[in-house]
């Protein structure tokens, strides 16, 4: 199992270094520079912002001072918000970011495995269909159009919750939101969950181990439920990067304060190390969670272990 | 010759399963007549997408008013920007799945028939691109090459949609490697490129295809996406993205600025999906 760990780390760390190096090496030999939008710059006040920043020194120079900053958890200051640094801005918006990405993921958990679940068990029922007609729907339906559609449905004409905002610390406010972000994840695990646990249903184990007598309950249980959960733990992985992406849209459409919108806006404003810094820490995230995925994997399945 | 007449009893035979297929053949006649009408209507309107009407703004639709699906709060018919917005996504979709398609059969079969290094290089290359969320690359991408232009818009979608044809390419060039009428070939002198196009390719023909038409949906969906946020198609030309975004501002006041749009990216999304899964189990009814 240890090795195991090791060589997938392995992997994960120079990925994590070849990102940073492509996204600075992209951004930094692109044409267009961040301070294009202000015409009104003198030749001399322009050198003394490149100087400022360090933008005229070469490119190596800039690449290993990134570098070293970097592993300080300096992200450098933000080129379109100068009174503030990078890990400030992020700093601000990420805790809200992540306790909506987790409150989602967690519930698409609760409701898309045992959807799943009830599905296999009552295959070919009309609570299948239902099911299977609302997970199809979940996954095939953007965020962005679910969003405003929940919005419009529950906040401007049933009056139930907020249509969009943020006030420190009201629940209530984060219930759109994470429903939106949650809904097409859950609806990916119930597809993934039944039809992998149909699959296991109909192995010779589970077939002798109802002859030896056990009731359903416990060929469930002890049995078909833990090789069925293996795909919808594969896929914990893409669906944190599914969720990160997807709070770029939800933050957008709720009006909510958290990290996503400074990658969007910094790509707009052209803001190099407000974008680098986004892409560092979310491809981070997103390489933790698919290690994470990985050794949960590992530890469910000890096949997939070598190889 | 008995090789080329098994080649086209399996095309015929999945046209038949295609169009035994209710809900395909649905998917295929509403896609149809979308398409049609994104093509015609917009000339046939006596508005432009980008026209005014100071007398109409923000018109509820309505049938025997002026503008069928009502105006925006500058007076621009929806109808008309709608469709727009339909044709854009759909030509903006079909280029970047053809470009991205193209480029993952390449990347695919000469990854898969080149072996050892080159195909580890190549491969592990489309794993790190792979383990990065796709809208990481658009966004570097538009922020790289500047915003607003539809070929640069083009190249960051298609940039990010030839990883899993390329993955599924190269899974198949794999075990067409190891047949017998590709050694056939080798055995008989046939350049490496000649076994690549004459008999490598072909046979990946029916897995492209299915995911030439599922890609087509992925790529309306990043070009929406895309523009929602700011970063693909700007104003004043529409896409279904920028007018879902406009629409959803206006949710209050003007709901079917938001309602129109969607429901009509909604009908595309559903009707490629279908068309896709039913093209999957035409072509390869063992799996499903």
């Amino acid at each position: 199992m240890l090795s195991y760990a090791l060589r997938r780390i392995a992997v994960a760390v120079p990925t994590l270094l070849v990102i940073i190096t492509l996204s600075f090496a992209l951004q930094r030999l692109a044409p267009g520079g961040p301070f294009d939008q202000e015409q009104t710059l003198t030749p001399a006040v322009r050198a003394n912002l490149d100087r400022v920043y360090g933008l005229d020194r070469p490119l190596a120079v800039q690449y290993a001072r990134y570098l070293s900053a970097l592993a300080r958890g300096d992200f450098g200051p933000s080129l379109s918000q100068r009174d503030f640094t990078v890990t400030e801005l992020i700093g601000q918006g990420l805790p809200l970011s992540a306790t909506l990405g987790l409150a989602a993921v967690l519930l698409a958990i609760l409701v898309g495995l045992p959807a799943g679940i009830a599905a296999a068990l009552a295959r070919g029922s009309g609570v299948d269909y239902a099911l299977t007609a609302l997970a199809a729907a979940g996954i095939a339906l953007p965020t962005f159009v679910t969003g405003p559609a929940l919005a419009l449905l529950f906040g401007l004409h049933l009056h139930w919750l907020p249509v969009a905002g943020w006030e420190r610390g009201a629940p209530r406010y984060l219930v759109l939101p994470v429903v939106t972000l949650a809904l097409p994840v859950a609806a990916y695990l119930a597809r993934l969950t039944r039809a992998s646990l149909l699959e296991v249903l109909r192995t010779n184990y589970v077939r002798s181990a109802r002859a030896r007598g056990l009731g359903e309950a416990r060929v469930l249980w002890r049995h078909a439920l833990r090789p069925a959960l293996l795909p919808a733990v594969s896929y914990l992985g893409p669906a944190v990067a599914f969720v990160v992406t997807g709070s770029l849209v939800i933050e957008t459409v709720f009006g909510l304060p958290g990290s996503g919108r400074y990658l969007v806006q910094g790509a707009i404003d052209r803001d190099y190390p407000l974008v680098m810094g986004m892409v560092v820490v979310y491809a981070a995230l997103t390489l933790a969670c698919n290690l994470a995925a990985d050794l949960i994997y590992g530890w469910l399945d000890p096949g997939a272990r070598r190889g | 010759m008995a090789e080329a007449a098994a080649g086209r009893g399996l095309w015929r035979d999945a046209g038949r399963r295609l169009r035994a297929n209710r809900g395909a053949r649905v998917a295929l006649a509403l896609l149809g007549s979308v398409t049609l009408l994104a093509v015609l209507a917009p000339a046939a309107s006596p508005w432009a997408f980008d026209s005014l009407d100071w007398r109409h703004l923000a018109e509820p639709p309505g049938l025997t008013a002026a503008h069928w699906f009502g105006t925006d709060r500058l007076g621009r018919d929806l109808f008309v920007r709608t469709l727009h917005g339909v044709r854009l996504s759909l030509l903006i979709s079909l280029l970047a799945s053809a470009i991205s398609v193209g480029i993952g059969l390449a990347w695919g079969a000469l990854a898969g028939f080149a072996g050892g290094r080159t195909e580890e290089a190549m491969m592990r290359f489309v794993d790190v691109l792979y383990s990065l969320p796709y809208l990481f690359i658009v966004i570097i991408l538009s922020t790289v090459l500047g915003r607003g232009s539809i070929a640069v818009l083009l190249l960051a979608i298609a940039a990010v949609g030839w990883l899993t044809t390329a993955r599924i390419v190269h899974g198949q060039t794999l075990q067409l490697k190891r047949r017998e009428f590709i050694e056939a070939a080798r055995a008989t002198g046939v350049p490496t490129v000649g076994i690549l196009v004459r008999h490598v390719i072909p046979n990946l023909a029916g897995t492209v295809v299915v995911y030439a038409t599922l890609t087509v949906p992925q790529m309306i969906l990043f070009e929406s996406f895309l523009s929602f946020l700011g970063l693909g198609v700007q104003e004043p030309y529409a896409s279904l993205g920028n007018l879902i975004n406009a629409g959803a501002q206006e949710m209050e006041s003007a709901p079917w600025m938001l309602l129109v749009p969607a429901a009509f990216l909604v009908l595309l999304l559903g009707c490629l999906n279908l068309l896709g899964d039913g093209l999957r189990d035409a072509l390869d009814p063992r799996e499903h």
